[in-house]
């Protein structure tokens, strides 16, 4: 059995005056123990909607969130906000984009890591000083003692995500969701952070989300990749068969607009036309088309379902990249 | 790093938004290029920069109360008048008048008045009250007075923060809510009401129609209670004379209220306005995202980052106060500076004025000092940087 199946999950922002906005349109996935999953897209394609969904955490007002969301079965999306607080931080951590902002600037770091312990794990204060930094020291962060007393405009971007990271882990959850978590970092803090995510997951056998608009992430860290694209899942494929053939167009293109060390010199890269500004509604057909190069006439009068290809993949598309084909770049 | 490190974050009324966060590390970064600034061991420089500071900001105290003491002593005698005419009446002889302005000293230059009044006030003789109560040294006005204002002041200020906090709170937390645009309309106006208007209004529906709290004063005339310290609720404490102290206590209620109606206004907004904008930080979703209580969240999470802007503004609201108890005490008849400031100008009694006036000076400079500190004690930004 998965550790979480997601099932037709929706959410729906219902603002007055102003047309709801669908951000998840009936997404589902499954992750299993000890595995990696990613969710891929664009800004706005709902993947950090749907992580703040599954963690509770969007705004109670104006927000519908339908469909199910069960941890090792037990439903989450139901349960009252008092229900969440003693199953978040300890069930689920989670790791955020910005590490600068998303610490306390006014609470030592000790504290914040501390006060996840001492709610779930009910370690004295001082017990609860010692492990955190025994995580300090496990996520990187060198002289820990020291640094449990400091702030986080004292500590360096790398460190202030291990500190993140060492907090989200502090009650050994069985499934940690990073979203977008080395995107405010420089180059080689990512690269670091990355691995550490990696070792830490593979040690625990925690399940992972992965979280980003990155093909590089999905390509050092995924097991299983979704593709997104307006609040639905396009396309869904091991890691390994979405990067050798990637079938939806979007993916392609995802894929033609990256640079890399094994293509010919002076090769231009592709992007997408368009911006998500373009898309039409799935009620009218595929929210992609009008950027789409594949694009038949069905495409702009009927949304594609999602069906399983005879390579076992996932797919939602009427007119798929041919999968004997190699990705299509521009030539000039 | 403190010494230069510790910066006072001016806020407006409004919603302390990015142009502030900006401009706070702005100063910091300007901070950081001043002498004296040690940069990269915080911890050992923390206390010795925050001494430094506080040296500082005391140097710059004694420059404010000699520059204010030579400005208000021109100012004081270029008012039309003087305590001649307010003294001796229009129908007074030249003969009396002059042997009057011989005896108050004030038939010599100016700049030789000023350097006598210097010289007496630093060994605490500020001249002798000619109008409020002629005859008594004004220091002795001053001190007797001073515990009325006090006591007023700080049971305003205790009344403005216990229910402008909280209420700040739970408004923005049910924005557009009743309890939000209740307190927003009571909060607009408690700042656009005149004090003195609320004061009387107060006094007529509660001590007048319904009787049920005193109209003026500060203790029942007749209570036979004993005054040690000169502030009666502390009195009646001390001596444990339950009933007068709270007799004096009731008789405080009504002028408090007036008098913290601005207060509470500006503290009640800026909470709320804080509260609205640190509920929204990054740092708030992770510490649900972390499962902690909702007192945790509240209190560590949100109230800590949101008092920030509202300790500043509290060190400025000590102006409000001193200014409104000028018509607070008018109104309730209490004995206190506000009402020696009004009568000291009726009278135009210039030894009295001169004391008061340096006095609310620096007990406001004072106060906002204690502020800023306070302010280093929260956030730790401004301590090591």
């Amino acid at each position: 059995m998965a550790l979480l199946e997601v099932r037709d999950l929706s959410v729906r922002f219902v603002r007055r005056h102003e047309p709801t906005v669908s951000a998840v349109d009936g997404i589902s996935f499954d992750v299993h123990p000890g595995s990696t999953v990613g969710l891929v897209g664009e800004s706005g394609c709902g993947k950090s909607v749907t992580s703040l969904a599954i963690m509770g955490l969007l705004p109670q007002r104006g927000t519908e969130v339908s469909g199910s969301a069960k941890l090792a079965g037990s439903e989450l999306l139901r349960l009252s906000r008092r229900e969440f607080d003693r199953r978040r931080g300890k069930e689920i951590g989670m790791v955020f984009q910005d590490p600068l902002t998303s610490l306390n600037p006014v609470v030592p770091i000790g504290v914040q890591i501390s006060e996840v312990i001492e709610r779930h794990r009910g370690l004295s204060r001082r017990d609860a000083k010692r492990e955190a930094a025994r995580l300090l020291d496990r996520v990187g962060i060198p002289d820990p003692t020291r640094r449990l007393g400091e702030y986080s405009h004292q500590l360096s971007g790398g460190m202030r995500q291990r500190a993140l990271i060492a907090m989200a882990l502090a009650c050994e959850p069985r499934l940690l969701i990073a979203d977008e978590p080395t995107t405010a970092l420089d180059v080689t803090i990512q690269a670091q952070i990355l691995s550490l995510l990696r070792e830490l997951v593979a040690e625990t056998d925690t399940a992972l989300i992965m979280i980003t608009h990155d093909l590089g992430v999905v390509a050092g860290m995924c097991d299983e990749v979704n593709v997104l694209y307006a609040g639905r899942i396009v396309e869904r494929a091991q890691r390994h068969e979405l990067f050798s053939r990637p079938r939806h167009p979007y993916t392609a293109g995802l894929m033609a607009s990256v640079p890399r060390l094994d293509s010919p010199r002076g090769q231009r890269l592709a992007p997408i036309d368009g911006s998500v500004a373009d898309n039409i509604p799935w009620e009218r057909g595929c929210a992609f088309s009008p950027r789409c190069g594949n694009a038949l006439a069905v495409c702009g009068q009927r949304a594609p379902e999602l069906e399983t290809t005879d390579a076992g993949e996932q797919l939602r598309c009427h007119n798929p990249v041919d999968a004997t084909e190699t990705v299509e770049r521009a030539d000039d | 790093m403190g010494a230069t490190g510790v910066v006072r974050r001016t806020v407006a009324a409004g919603p302390p938004g990015d142009a502030q966060r900006g401009e706070r590390e702005r100063k910091h970064r300007l901070s950081g290029a001043l002498p004296g600034g040690a940069h990269g061991f915080p911890q050992t420089t923390e206390d010795s920069g925050l001494l430094r500071y506080t040296v500082r900001r005391l140097g710059q105290l004694l420059i404010v109360t000699v520059v204010l003491s030579v400005l208000l002593f021109g100012w004081l005698r270029a008012l039309p008048g003087g305590p001649v005419s307010a003294l001796l009446g229009e129908r007074a002889t030249e003969e009396s008048r002059a042997r009057l302005v011989e005896q108050l000293g004030l038939d010599q230059p100016l700049y030789v008045q000023y350097w006598k009044f210097l010289g007496r006030a630093l060994t605490g003789d500020f001249g002798v009250s000619t109008g409020v109560q002629p005859g008594t040294p004004a220091m002795e006005v001053f001190l007797q007075r001073m515990p009325a204002t006090l006591e007023l002041s700080v049971l305003a200020l205790l009344l403005a923060v216990a229910v402008g906090i909280p209420l700040g709170y739970l408004a923005a937390r049910r924005q557009g809510g009743w309890l939000d645009n209740l307190s927003i309309t009571w909060s607009l106006i408690g700042v656009a009401v005149p004090v003195f208007f609320l004061a009387f209004l107060l006094k007529y529906v509660f001590a007048i129609e319904f009787g049920v709290l005193p109209a003026s004063g500060r203790q029942e005339a007749g209570l036979d209670a004993t005054h040690a310290t000169g502030f009666y609720v502390l009195d009646g404490l001390l001596t444990r004379e339950w009933d007068a102290a709270w007799n004096a206590f009731v008789h405080l209620l009504l002028p408090a209220v007036a008098l913290s109606t601005i207060p509470f206004a500006v503290i009640f907004r800026l909470t709320r306005a804080s509260v609205l904008d640190v509920v929204e930080e990054d740092y708030v979703r992770t510490a649900r995202s972390k499962g902690l209580g909702a007192m945790v969240v509240r209190g560590r999470h949100i109230l800590r980052n949101a008092m920030l802007p509202v300790v500043t503004t509290i060190g400025l609201q000590t102006g409000a106060l001193l200014s409104g108890a000028v018509l607070t005490e008018q109104v309730f008849n209490i004995a206190g500076l506000g009402q020696a400031l009004s009568l000291g100008f009726q009278r135009q009694d210039y030894a009295v004025l001169q004391v008061v006036i340096l006095a609310t000076a620096m007990v406001y400079v004072l106060v906002n000092l204690l502020v800023d500190l306070a302010y280093a004690a929260i956030d730790p930004r401004l301590r090591t940087r």
